[in-house]
């Protein structure tokens, strides 16, 4: 049983191996001039003022929220797919229907409040 | 007994091992390959000439990009962190490779049957791993301890999670069609018709959600060079910003890959069984050929205008696309 899982195993040996060779290649091959300059962040010149507890948008924080809504509608969705023509019945496609049009109900709200305009 | 998803294809150990391995090497064959393929087709499309002096005809541009990349010196930025500076170029890698093994290169009944492994949920399979170079970008934007970089990774993850919800409904439709999500049962569920005929809505959703994915242009807003130096990357040099390119073009080819098992019959094709993985790299490189294309012709969206599109255009209509779908698939 396990054994059958083998392929995915090689290709995540072979994932870590390449990767592994790109990050640390330059450290092997490449010269080693360290210089105070080099390590500032690139900034088109201006003095460079970096925090990590930068701000950002409130707009980022909304596509999250709005997105593990809607995937979790893609995530539910899939199971009921996968079966629905073995199935072959009004009952599960009625469903689905009422399930997605909850959700499309909830998208217009969310749209007409203006959550998905960007600011 | 573990709970693990069946798997419908099983052959002696060591020929499994062979097989992942040679669809590994195939991909990094190709991969190459295609860079220099977009250069030149790039360059011609802006009537000029494109890489044309290193080997015949510019063919060994990608050896000495990826000699020059790997004599470069390896630094990063004083404020950057460096264990997960180094591990995102990596992880991105990773995703992007072991998203190969779920590719169907070949007809497993018959034929050769060139396939990583034929588990059962084939399609949640490519979205858990696919996603997870989602985080190779953001952890590189975060952990540069760059303006430009945080910015760019911001907007990427915004970005690739839009287009994710669209890219999952779009391949639904395919899904209910075939009534599988292994993708061999979905190739062989296209024997009489294409799904791109009954599917054509699905097809254009996906594909546009793919280019968002993929950060390809019209949709390399992460990467603006115009105002955002080069996004997430910005930091990066040598051959850890080289790996970012090489996920890029493998992530291509998985999307252009998927998108041919589900919409364009897979491996199908006229002639023996052997020609299964001919015709099916015959179709993906047809794919990326658009992709190039696609950049050539198209300019970049603005931010407000790529949200808008993903939220107030591909969502509705992939949404009623699933809706129909379940209706035919039910009535007929």
């Amino acid at each position: 049983m396990l054994q059958s899982y083998l392929p995915v195993l090689v290709f995540a040996g072979l994932g870590v191996v390449v990767g592994g060779a790109f990050v640390l290649l330059n450290g092997v091959l490449g010269a080693k001039r360290p210089n105070p300059i080099k390590g500032q962040p690139y900034e088109c010149g201006l003095p460079t003022h970096v925090a990590r507890s930068f701000r950002f948008g409130i707009s980022f924080y909304m596509v999250a929220m709005l997105f593990i809504l809607f995937d979790i509608e893609v995530v539910f969705l899939y199971p009921v797919g996968a079966i629905l023509q073995s199935a072959d019945s009004v009952f599960v496609l009625v469903e689905i229907g009422i399930f997605v049009v909850l959700l499309f109900v909830a998208l217009i709200f969310v749209w007409r409040r203006g959550a998905l305009d960007w600011r | 007994m573990i709970p693990l998803a069946e798997v419908g294809f099983v052959e002696a150990t060591w020929v499994m091992v062979v097989k992942s391995v040679l669809i590994f090497l195939l991909v990094f064959l190709i991969v190459p390959v295609l860079t220099v393929a977009e250069r030149k087709l790039i360059g011609r499309f802006q009537n000029r000439y494109g890489p044309n002096r290193v080997g015949p005809m510019g063919l060994l541009q990608p050896l000495a990009d990826i000699m020059k990349l790997a004599g470069k010196e390896m630094f990063r930025p004083s404020g950057a962190v460096p264990l997960l500076f180094a591990i995102a170029p990596a992880l991105v890698i990773f995703s992007g490779i072991v998203t190969l093994a779920i590719i169907p290169f070949g007809n497993v009944q018959e034929g050769i049957g060139l396939y990583g492994i034929d588990v059962s949920i084939g399609v949640l399979y490519f979205f858990a791993f696919g996603s997870l170079s989602f985080y190779g970008l953001l952890l590189a934007g975060w952990s540069s301890g760059s303006k430009y970089s945080f910015l760019g990774s911001m907007r990427s993850a915004a970005q690739l999670i839009s287009y994710e919800v669209s890219m999952g409904l779009s391949l639904l439709g395919g899904v209910m069609m075939a009534g599988s999500l292994s993708l061999t049962s979905i190739v062989e569920a296209q024997d009489e018709i294409w799904f791109i005929v009954p599917q054509f809505v699905g097809f254009l959703i996906f594909m546009v959600a793919g280019f968002a994915e993929t950060n390809r242009a019209p949709f390399d807003l992460p990467e603006a060079d115009a105002e955002l130096v080069q996004g997430y990357m910005t930091e990066y040099g040598g051959m850890r910003f080289g790996s970012y390119l090489l996920a890029e073009y493998l992530e291509m080819f998985v999307v252009s890959a998927i998108a041919v098992t589900f919409f364009l019959g897979g491996w199908m094709g006229p002639g023996p069984g052997w020609l299964d993985p001919v015709w099916m790299i015959a179709k993906v490189l047809t794919l990326i050929f658009f992709f190039i294309w696609v950049r050539a012709t198209l300019p970049r969206l603005r931010y407000d205008q790529l949200m808008s599109l993903g939220w107030k255009i591909m969502l509705p209509l992939a949404t009623l696309n699933v809706l129909v779908t379940a209706i035919l698939v039910t009535v007929l």
